[in-house]
């Protein structure tokens, strides 16, 4: 189990983390010269201030019509975004990791907490399988590659919970939990999670042509 | 549930459909992919997320209730999805279907922008399907006819030169009687304004240009109208896909205004043919801009409201409503200056219908849908239900719609719904209410 965890923990991270990295870089680099050479025309358009009013616009739940005319999904959207996010980067024994790797700590939030965090991003990961199987709109639109992502993230908190609540064998939960995490950050620049790297460009696009061009609001 | 239960036979999507095989198809899918989108498309279908927050949408939705396969995202899922997934290698019989989605069931209208967090815009995929389609041969008959007059005249209804400048000496013989010193000026070097129609209005509206006539005589415009090919500001080529005619008779038209010298061109009240001049047809010619000024009616007349130009003998009685067109309000929000121009026609307050300014619901016309003729007309007026009963909850009796095409697609949802609204231009109250001298 050691020899394991030693390996999930250091060599497997590091790849874990390079693909993610240089996915990344990569993918955002080679859109960045499609868009230079066939989207001249939309590039052309684009304002760092009508970017910006779009991005903030957006990002205040029920501003946008469209989220004040789906209520249940925008808290929905906005909590597990937040908590998805909040929860691995202050977990308290994923500080330690970045100390006893990096020598670098910084401030956590206390395990309880965490803990609920973990749970409301479980319950909205069931919250959104639900939408996908039960409201027909979206049950017509998904694919494989919509449960894969909804899977992929929902597998490092679940295993996380369970490692840390100790409720099945602890040492393979949290070699589970781990592989999981590296997993889901690999996954990023290649699956429909790619939405973290591009949806910033593609609203501010929409952002820059509705308030340069066509002076109307976007959201 | 989905197209296939609903294909409507059309001559030229019939016919069209008939010439391809498998190769054809995947030839020219995969040649406008590469040769013509990047990174848009692609970022947009990747980052899509399926979520379905933009089925609330789209009116077609809204008047299908609990038929995905009309929802914003469902008709890129059954459209553009498929020809990316695929590859380009579907049948033929796929292609009549992906063609009745992009031309008769979108009207490219971006309302669901508002809903998209991710920012996806379904009117660009729409259209690049329509590109595809226009590329295939597979276009419905009666929008491709409109579409062959602009490349056989320059116009979009067969009008012909010697029809369009007797059309003009007619209107302005009429107008003469009731107001002795007006003109149609043709062809006037160096004047302020540029007046541009489009062909349906010398064709069966010429009431408009009589009125536009009147409006710039009593304001005391200095005023031109071509007598040569581009007065005709409309563009059915930008909807069927056909954007090489886009770009053509766009540069005809402004060519038509640079060769005059005028200082700018003030449109009639078109909604897609300011989508042509404003958004599409220039970027096709590479003018990031229009190359000279270019304003739409609605703007004009609240320009020559706040100069004090037009001097009502009485208001309009209201209440009313306005109706947004979607090409010159979320395309270039004039949704305000409607708003005051109506307040200053109008005796009585707007009620608003529930979906207003920049967040409208279209009047399902729009797009070249309604141009897609009477085998479609059923689905465009049923697609039209919730702006129906949008407009029937206001309970006025008058919608204010400074647009062509809304007016067209007004008129049928007003008549199958039976809501006994009357339908105006600006410039039909503008003219009633104007003072204009006794003769
Ligand atoms: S009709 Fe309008 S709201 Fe509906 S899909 Fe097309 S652009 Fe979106
Ligand atoms: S709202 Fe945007 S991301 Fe969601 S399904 Fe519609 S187009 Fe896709």
């Amino acid at each position: 189990m050691n020899a394991a965890y030693e390996f999930v923990t250091g060599p497997l991270a590091w790849l874990a983390w390079g693909i993610f990295l240089l996915g990344s870089a990569f993918r955002l680099a080679s859109m960045y010269q499609l868009a230079k050479a066939k989207d001249a025309p939309s590039l052309a358009f684009m304002s760092w201030s009508y970017s910006l009013r779009s991005i903030v616009n957006w990002l205040i739940p029920f501003n946008a019509l469209g989220w004040r005319k789906s209520p249940a999904m925008t808290v929905a959207t906005f909590v597990f975004h937040i908590c998805l996010l909040v929860a691995p980067i202050f977990l308290v024994a994923h500080v330690m990791l970045w100390d006893q790797f990096f020598g670098v700590s910084y401030v956590t939030i206390p395990d309880s907490v965490t803990d609920i965090l973990t749970l409301v991003v479980i319950g909205a990961c069931l919250f959104f399988a639900g939408r996908r199987f039960l409201q027909p709109d979206v049950r017509y639109l998904t694919t494989g590659k919509d449960w894969l992502a909804l899977v992929i993230v929902l597998a490092p908190f679940l295993t996380g919970f369970l490692a840390y609540h100790q409720l099945l064998d602890y040492d393979l939960m949290v070699i589970l939990h781990v592989v999981a995490g590296e997993i889901m950050l690999a996954a990023i620049p290649f699956t429909r999670l790619s939405h973290m790297v591009f949806a910033v460009f593609t609203r501010a696009y929409m952002g820059s042509e509705f308030g340069g061009v066509r002076h109307a609001r976007d959201w | 549930m989905g197209i296939q239960e609903r294909l409507i036979e059309d001559v030229g999507l019939r016919r069209g459909v008939s010439r391809l095989t498998p190769e054809i198809i995947e030839k020219i899918v995969n040649a406008v992919l590469k040769g013509e989108t990047g990174a848009r498309l692609k970022t947009y279908a990747e980052t899509c997320m399926r979520c379905g927050l933009c089925s609330e949408a789209c009116h077609y939705a809204l008047s299908h209730p609990g038929d995905p396969s009309y929802t914003p995202a469902g008709k890129v899922h059954q459209t553009m999805s498929v020809l990316l997934d695929k590859k380009g290698r579907v049948d033929p019989e796929a292609i009549y279907g992906i063609a009745q989605i992009a031309y008769t069931e979108c009207n490219l209208c971006r309302r669901c922008v508002h809903f998209c967090p991710v920012g996806i815009d379904t009117g660009y995929i729409m259209s690049t399907v329509r590109r595809i389609c226009h590329k295939l041969g597979v276009t419905p008959q009666y929008i491709q006819d409109t579409s062959h007059s602009h490349s056989a005249t320059v116009n979009q209804m067969w009008v012909k030169d010697d029809e369009w400048t007797d059309t003009l000496m007619w209107q302005e013989d009429e107008a003469r009687d009731e107001l002795p010193g007006l003109r149609i000026p043709l062809d006037k070097e160096g004047a302020d304004i540029y007046y541009s129609v489009i062909a349906p209005e010398p064709k069966f509206r010429t009431q408009l240009i009589y009125q536009a006539a009147a409006i710039m005589h009593m304001a005391g415009a200095d005023w031109t109208m071509t007598s040569e090919p581009g007065w005709d500001n409309s563009d059915m080529c930008m909807f069927t896909g056909d954007f090489e005619m886009m770009g053509r008779i766009k540069r005809v038209h402004f060519e038509s205004a640079q060769k005059l010298k005028v200082k700018r061109i003030v449109m009639g009240e078109c909604g897609h043919a300011f989508r042509s001049i404003y958004d599409m047809g220039n970027r096709w010619d590479a003018w990031k801009m229009s190359p000279i000024p270019v304003i739409h009616s609605i703007a004009y007349f609240w320009e020559l409201m706040t100069e004090g130009k037009i001097k009502l003998a009485k208001k309009y009685p209201g209440p009313v409503t306005v109706h947004d067109p979607c090409n010159v309000v979320r395309g270039r929000g004039l949704h305000e200056k409607l708003r005051e121009l109506v307040r200053f026609l109008v005796d009585g307050d707007i009620i608003e219908t529930a979906s207003n300014r920049e967040h409208n619901l279209c009047c399902t016309a729009g797009g070249g849908v309604i141009n897609c003729g009477p085998p479609f007309k059923n689905v465009r007026v049923a697609g039209s239900k919730a702006k129906a009963d949008e407009l029937k909850a206001t309970g006025v009796k008058t919608i204010v719609a400074p647009c062509h095409n809304c007016h067209g697609g007004l008129e049928d949802t007003v008549h199958a719904y039976k809501l006994g609204m009357e339908i105006k231009f600006l410039g039909d109250i503008i003219y009633e209410c104007m003072e204009k001298p006794e003769v």
